[in-house]
């Protein structure tokens, strides 16, 4: 990557972030955003984890996209199992066997895992092999396991192409 | 536009979207009190107010940029930071929460993983002693 902008993705976003911020699109705004969005990963940069690269921008909006509807599933989801008796709750923990192997897609797998219906993760284990996962209703432990990896791994395995 | 000239239709949609988003953030609070143990009052705040507070945002995005010119953004800015923190602090007391042992509702499938990861933690710690 050129020596003026190490990390093009980062700087845009920043750029994006500093005007969201202050909700202008003026001139001296945008002048002072593409300041910020050159200067600061230039000092970050002796920080900076070489990490996956997103291989395929359509891969992230299609994932985008089903994170959002599902979050929305998993509230009323929720909402419902909180609203219902207590008595037929079945939490649990699963371990779940990841294929994922760097650090940023785990992550966001961990991170999605949490967002959506029912499931929080919990721990990663040292190797980073497993994740532990707190299920608040279980039905079928095996079944479950199989739909996050098909539903978010596989997604994010393609992405990042690991 | 001035607050009182709103269109009815708009005040409509703008109402339906606060109690919405007002109604999942009380369930989540019910979610708190009624759940049986720590790692199920986990996910009411990690999931219901994400929508609750998700449907408020958005009520005031339609609402600040119909009354003042131009669009208001702040509120996607509010959505992203929430949608990053909520499940890493989750995470983070997930975690806090097996090393602590705390109680686990009974007929949690599975509770022995609890055991395992203090297992695991401890023989980290004890290595790590000279």
């Amino acid at each position: 990557m050129s020596a003026l902008l190490p990390m093009p993705f980062f700087s845009l976003v920043l750029l994006l972030v500093w005007l969201l911020i202050n909700n202008s699109l003026a001139f001296g705004q945008i002048l002072l955003g593409a300041v910020l969005a050159v200067g600061l990963p230039l000092l970050l940069r002796p920080m900076h984890v070489p990490g996956p690269r997103v291989r395929s921008l359509h891969g992230v909006s299609i994932y985008l996209l089903r994170l959002l509807r599902d979050i929305v599933v998993a509230n009323f989801d929720v909402a419902k199992l909180v609203l219902s008796s207590r008595s037929k709750l079945r939490p649990g923990f699963i371990m779940y066997p990841l294929d994922l192997t760097d650090d940023l897609p785990i992550t966001l797998l961990a991170s999605t895992i949490s967002l959506t219906p029912g499931t929080v993760s919990a721990d990663l284990t040292d190797d980073k092999r497993y994740l532990l996962i707190h299920v608040l209703d279980m039905h079928d432990e095996a079944s479950l396991i199989e739909e996050l990896k098909q539903r978010y791994e596989r997604p994010l395995q393609e992405i990042f192409a690991c | 536009m001035n607050l009182n000239e709103l269109p009815l239709w708009l005040e409509i949609l703008l109402s339906a979207l606060l109690l919405l988003g007002g109604l999942f953030v009380l369930i989540g609070a019910i979610g708190l009190v009624r759940l049986p143990d720590f790692f199920t009052r986990l996910h009411a705040p990690t999931k219901a107010s994400t929508l609750g507070l998700g449907a408020i945002l958005l009520g005031s995005m339609v609402l600040v940029s119909v009354s003042h010119d131009g669009v208001s953004l702040h509120e996607l800015l509010i959505t992203l930071f929430l949608f990053i923190t909520a499940p890493v602090s989750a995470h983070m007391m997930c975690r806090a929460a097996l090393h602590q042992r705390l109680k686990i509702a009974p007929g949690t499938r599975n509770g022995e993983y609890q055991g395992l990861t203090l297992a695991r933690q401890q023989e980290r710690d004890s290595s790590r002693l000279p």
